[in-house]
């Protein structure tokens, strides 16, 4: 009966919204599929977590994230307390489960968290309230320092998403990004890192010098941009814990942008500009061996790994405007791969490997899409005035993207969008922003 | 919460240091003030007087500093090619000065392919320069690509200023 009910409701929601799918068989575990499919976020409750000692406000504030994380994905939608039947006394008290399939909470997280001096630790159990189990691999115990209260927070959301999608989490992750401030003809510019959501913002530079495009490591630990502290813009290499930065490529008369890490960090490509003829080359980071990878008169940048390191995705305006290609990680001319009307650029490989992600520019519009890597199956996500520079997700389910308004007072903001194109939202930052690039998974 | 404080004083704290840190192109640079058809007036103070044919101010106001290019494009109008000209004998008539050449973009297209842009403008200048006959090492490039507009508005009345090359003076025989 229910279960009629509710897909019933279903079919009506269905008309307006696009993207998961809950399989609701009593007896199967909860589960949603992304994909182009549509219908209603799964309901959950996440009581506030217990205090087991000296948590004071981290116990709600972790519930907070947790819920945030969740519902944020556009997947989950949580119980309000008033709703409750009956509360979580203790994390190994006994669940009344009737009393949350009542509300019709498909799964209950229940937490807890103690803190000793600086270390905190957070346990969880996320249960299947129709089989009142727990699910499996889903109750866990992370500690560390209460400085890394939010990270905890990511971790617990991270699993649960995990479990019912079946796909990679991403919320413990951070995102670097430009940082702007000023006027539109003056703009300073400096390098920050905030977790994915928004929250956590650290500064990496001062605002001396326009930075551009950061980039992140495949482990994390270093960051790539350009630069122009030495009064020209230069790739530059940021050790994200000492701050340490060292410019890359010192060839007087040139200049390099464009930069991005090879999958086993140790290969940089680039774009190197010389006598107004733009390539891509590839510096080996430990020999300091250089090599170029196009040789066209044309505009060739925006290099991109696959993930297996095999192939470079990157754009070329060799056909009179900006299209993009795929070519051999050791260089070559490349294959055409983007077909449609309009200019392509920034494409990014997804770490999935099934997709790549670009702008496109037509009729005086920018879009966010994606294409198979062969192009075809090409679907545009988003459309303004000025959308561009997309960056993955580390599950590959999720980008985000700068977004600039027109005019003497456009600004840019940082959003993020599925990749099926829906839950289309602002990330909050302190102020106008640009450029995200989206860090790996956290360990 | 604490946290949040603590993040605010952080930024606070950066946001002060980074106000004593203009970058060469902020105000008081180069860029931004000069040249027919600048924004926010024209300030010619140091630049010596215009009625000085052998002055930065001359250079910039009578002889022109700097040449558009159409969408996308790198090649040099008429109009362009007669400015340039003039910067050229300018050039080699006051030996003691090197230039550098900015490479600008409009707002219409990705940051990484107007870098390139911007460069390629840039060089498409410094090559006519160095046919006219000025020495290259008194001439160098660099590409702001969309980071330096000097119009704000998001039209063609305003896309058209900023997709340019100005050529820059400074004293110096070489770059």
């Amino acid at each position: 009966m229910r279960a009629v009910l509710r897909t019933l409701l279903a079919l009506i929601v269905g008309l307006t919204l696009t993207g998961v799918t809950p399989v609701l068989a009593q007896n199967a575990p909860p589960r949603i599929v992304i994909g182009p499919g549509v219908i209603e976020p799964m309901p959950i409750a996440i009581p506030t977590f217990i205090d087991e000692g000296g948590a004071g406000e981290y116990a709600r504030e972790i519930g907070r994230v947790v819920q945030s994380d969740l519902e944020g994905t556009g997947f989950f939608r949580t119980i309000g307390e008033e709703a409750y039947i009956s509360r979580i006394t203790g994390f190994d008290a006994p669940v009344a489960f009737e009393d949350w399939k009542a509300i019709n909470a498909q799964v209950l997280i229940t937490g807890a968290v103690s803190v000793s001096g600086d270390r905190i630790t957070v346990k969880f159990r996320a249960y299947d309230v129709f089989n009142g189990q727990v699910m499996e691999g889903a109750a866990l115990q992370f500690a560390g320092t209460t400085q890394g209260w939010r990270r905890m927070a990511h971790k617990v959301a991270d699993v649960v998403y995990s479990k019912i999608t079946g796909e990679g989490g991403y919320f413990d992750s951070r995102v670097v990004f430009v940082s702007e401030s000023g006027p539109k003809n003056q703009r300073l510019k400096r390098l920050a890192v905030m977790d994915y959501d928004g929250a956590n913002v650290a500064y990496l530079t001062d605002s001396s010098a326009i930075v551009l495009a950061p980039r992140f490591s495949p482990s994390g630990d270093r960051i790539l941009y350009t630069s122009y502290e030495s009064g020209f813009p230069r790739i530059t290499l940021l050790d994200v814990a000492s701050l340490a930065r060292q410019s890359l490529d010192e060839q007087p008369g040139t200049m390099t942008f464009a930069p991005r890490f090879s999958p086993d960090g140790g290969t940089v490509v680039f774009s190197l500009e010389r006598g107004g003829n733009t390539d891509i080359y590839a510096l080996n980071l430990s020999s300091g061996g250089l090599s170029q990878l196009t040789n066209a008169p044309s505009i060739e940048t925006a290099p991109s790994f696959s993930p297996d390191g095999s192939q470079i995705v990157f754009e070329s305006d060799r056909t009179g405007s900006p299209q993009i290609y795929v070519m051999p990680a050791s260089g070559g001319e490349g294959t055409r791969i983007s077909g449609g009307a309009g200019r392509y650029g920034t494409p990014v490989w997804s770490p999935r490997g099934d997709l790549i992600a670009f702008t496109k520019q037509n009729e005086g519009r920018f879009h966010i899409g994606v294409m198979r890597t062969d192009g075809s199956e090409e679907r545009l996500l988003t459309a303004s005035f000025l959308d561009e520079g997309p960056t993955w997700a580390p599950n590959g389910r999720v980008l985000m993207f700068t977004r600039e308004t027109s005019g003497a007072g456009g600004q840019a903001t940082l959003w993020s969008v599925d990749i099926t194109g829906r839950n289309l939202k602002q990330i909050p930052t302190e102020g106008p922003a640009s450029d995200p690039a989206w860090s790996p998974l956290l360990p | 919460m604490t946290l949040a404080v603590k993040s605010l004083l952080v930024v606070a704290s950066l946001a002060l240091a980074a106000c004593n840190n203009p970058d060469r192109y902020g105000a008081g640079g180069p860029g931004g003030a000069g040249g027919p058809g600048g924004a926010g007036g024209i300030d010619t103070t140091g630049l010596g007087d215009p009625n000085n044919p052998t002055s930065i101010a001359y250079f910039n106001q009578r002889v022109g500093d700097r040449v558009l290019f159409a969408v996308d494009q790198s090649t040099i109008s008429p109009e362009g090619r007669a400015v340039l000209t003039a910067q050229a004998q300018w050039l080699m008539t006051n030996t003691g000065y090197a230039a550098i050449i900015e490479g600008h973009a409009d707002e219409q297209g990705t940051r990484e392919y107007n870098l390139a842009l911007g460069a390629r403008r840039a060089a498409a200048v410094q090559n006519f320069l160095i046919s006219q006959g000025v020495p290259a090492n008194r001439l160098r490039t660099i590409s702001y690509g969309k980071e330096r507009p000097i119009e704000v508005c998001s039209t063609e009345e305003c896309y058209m200023k900023n997709r340019r090359a100005v050529t820059v003076l400074s004293a110096g025989a070489g770059v």
